[in-house]
């Protein structure tokens, strides 16, 4: 009787230990990225990052973002609901984050669709076909270019954009700016600087909803 | 302790049990310890941390079941995979000091098993802290099977 108490007991202890621990690192974590964010401003959005929405919108999502990302997929439509909700008043700014191996090239091919004003559209393709250009999270860019067909890019023009400097350029600051603000899983949001608590629809939906609410009272 | 007493058997039985439940602790500290890297630090464990993981959370849940009742064939069910968790933990641990070349490390994609993520105090590793938990685990083991053998 004594030895299952003990047993209990122990167990018992062993699990608030963890609990309690997780929840101390959880909001240690939570201040560090705030002040992170808050350090690095400057590396939140650059002149060159594609957007969407009204320029002087006083909400502003920056989201870092891999094509290849499930999750990221899933999140597009929901931020731009969001944003339809509120017309007018939100911006998305997106920067890239290709964590998936091969992906840096699929960013290049989206960069070259922008030159020739297609960016959104192929984005939304991309995503849409993301199973079938990169099948077991593996991106491969030669699978991507039947997808694009239909929007009337010149592919051959497109071929020869996605590998100039300043696209390298781009993705490589933006990998840097991910690094500096400790991005290390996609997709990340920031809402007017601020990062998520922790990653979740619920957690994005309140920090937007907490600042369109701010932007109202001002 | 009077070692006259008729109930010998029953003074080795519960030193037996009280070893064993050590081992669990050790076992359980262990388990939590990774779930906590791994999820919580979301710090993602390499291959070798994969096989250690392997043989070390099954001894969270069979140690129990040899403590009620006090079942001493425990020690027969425990001890390889805490002996095979041991090797590969010292594996780890030859690689992470160098010893082993970085040519025979049997991980090559992912997160590269030679890489620290962890150093305490400028000696303490994870894999030394797996070398440690499987090492104490194998004494507390072997000790019980020696107490309640006679």
């Amino acid at each position: 009787m004594k030895q299952k108490t003990l047993f209990i007991v122990a167990a018992v202890v062993l699990l608030l230990v963890f609990l309690i621990g997780t929840l101390a690192y959880k909001s240690e974590k939570t201040g560090q990225s705030a002040q992170l964010a808050e350090r690095n401003r400057a590396n939140l959005v650059r002149m060159h990052s594609p957007a969407f929405g009204k320029p002087d919108a006083p909400v502003v999502i920056v989201e870092f973002f891999d094509p290849a990302c499930g999750t990221c997929r899933e999140f597009y439509p929901l931020v731009k609901k969001m944003m339809a909700a509120n017309p007018e008043r939100i911006r998305l700014v997106l920067r890239y984050a290709p964590f998936h191996n091969g992906s840096d090239k699929v960013v290049a091919v989206l960069e070259a669709a922008r030159k020739q004003g297609k960016f959104w559209p192929a984005l939304e393709v991309l995503l849409g076909a993301q199973a079938s250009w990169a099948p077991q999270h593996t991106p491969q860019v030669a699978l991507v270019w039947r997808h694009l067909e239909g929007l009337g890019l010149n592919l051959e023009q497109l071929k020869v954009d996605m590998t100039a400097p300043e696209i390298a350029h781009v993705i490589a600051q933006d990998i840097e700016d991910a690094r500096a603000l400790n991005v290390t899983m996609t997709p990340e949001y920031f809402v007017n600087g601020k990062p998520l608590p922790s990653f979740g629809y619920e957690q994005l939906k309140k920090l937007v909803d907490d600042a369109l609410n701010e932007a109202q009272r001002r | 302790m009077n070692t006259t007493q008729p109930f010998t058997g029953m003074y080795n039985e519960t030193t037996a049990w009280t070893l064993t439940f050590a081992a669990w602790l050790v076992a359980s500290v262990s388990t939590l310890g990774a779930l906590f890297f791994g999820e919580v630090m979301q710090l993602p464990p390499c291959v070798l941390c994969w096989y250690q993981r392997i043989f070390m959370f099954p001894l969270v849940l069979i140690l129990p079941i040899g403590l009620f009742p006090f079942d001493r064939k425990v020690v027969r069910y425990a001890l390889p995979l805490a002996a095979l968790g041991w090797l590969f933990a010292v594996f780890h641990l030859l690689l992470i000091a160098g010893v082993i070349p970085e040519s025979i490390k049997p991980c090559t994609q992912g997160v590269p098993c030679s890489q620290k993520v962890i150093e305490w105090f400028g000696f303490v590793t994870i894999p030394l802290l797996s070398v440690v938990a499987f090492s104490t685990l194998i004494a507390l083991l072997v000790l019980t099977y020696s107490r309640s053998s006679k």
